[in-house]
């Protein structure tokens, strides 16, 4: 699926990452606690980030991670801070008034699947 | 002996939260540089984003070391205390003691050490109320 795919399915906001639209995305990953975000050997520049977690951490654990896209939900705005350090390292950072469930729910019942520990694809 | 190729010393402030990540972004940034297998730099960069969060969110303060081999990357966390009481309680996976300042960052899953350790190919931890250090290899393929 493509990053402006997923943009319409959640109707959401994009922020910073125009550039990354036609990315293809193959899986997700979805928490608001970024160490079990980090424990996923699969993440890579492939995988969508949804998170409700509004702050530089979320960009942070992404830059680690090689993630190039991230869903905020739950209608956050994102801090200032957040959207330049998205914009910084190249990271497409998009919002929606969808709770996590919700967000999650859609985006797999389109093919995206989960990343684990074994890889979605 | 390894030779040494290069090596780098970065300051963690106690409860920093505004820069915490800092030491182990610029740390990503200088193993880009050099021609390294990107799955194993990120494996590198999250384990030293954890070992970097711990200290702040846990300790006194302390310093992140990052060590470049031919063949490895060697990257050493050391603070200065309180410690770790029961290591082996902390080594396992959901154990936490984070502050609900710390939780608010994104931290507290009790996964850290766990994720540490499974990106390392050699991880050794050693903690008294002196202090807690990290010992985190990896090898380059
Ligand atoms: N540098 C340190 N100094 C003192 N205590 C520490 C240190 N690092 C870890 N600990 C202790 O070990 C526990 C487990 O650490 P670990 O990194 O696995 O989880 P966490 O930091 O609580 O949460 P997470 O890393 O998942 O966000 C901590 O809650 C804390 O009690
Ligand atoms: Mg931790």
């Amino acid at each position: 699926m493509k990053v402006h795919e997923i943009r319409e399915l959640l109707n959401a906001k994009l922020y910073v990452g125009e550039g990354l639209l036609d990315k293809e995305i193959i899986g997700a990953y979805a928490s608001d606690l970024m160490s079990d975000v980090l424990a996923s050997n699969y993440l890579d520049e492939k995988a969508v980030l949804v998170s409700g977690l509004n702050n530089v951490q979320l960009i942070r654990t992404a830059e680690m991670l090689d993630l190039s896209v991230i869903v905020l939900v739950r209608g956050k705005t994102p801090h200032p801070e957040v959207v330049e350090m998205a914009r910084e390292n190249g990271i497409a950072l998009m919002t929606t008034t969808l709770n996590m469930y919700n967000s999650c729910g859609i985006l797999y019942a389109q093919g995206v699947k989960g990343f684990s520990n074994e890889r979605a694809d | 002996m390894r030779e040494l190729i290069k090596r780098y010393v970065f300051q963690v402030q106690a409860n920093d939260f505004d820069n915490a990540g800092a030491a182990s972004s610029t740390i990503k940034r200088n193993l880009k540089t050099i021609a390294i297998n990107p799955s194993i730099v990120r494996k590198v960069a999250v384990a030293s984003y954890e070992a970097e969060i711990n200290i702040i969110i846990h300790s006194n303060g302390g310093e992140m070391v990052l060590e470049i081999y031919e063949d490895m990357i060697s990257i050493k966390a050391n603070d200065k205390g309180p410690g770790i009481q029961d290591v082996d309680l902390a080594m396992s996976e959901g154990f936490s003691t984070a502050s609900n300042a710390a939780r608010e960052l994104g931290f507290g899953a009790g996964m850290g050490l766990p994720n540490i350790k499974k990106y390392s190919d050699n991880f050794k931890i050693t903690s008294n109320e002196k202090g807690t250090r990290l010992t985190i290899d990896i090898m380059i393929e």
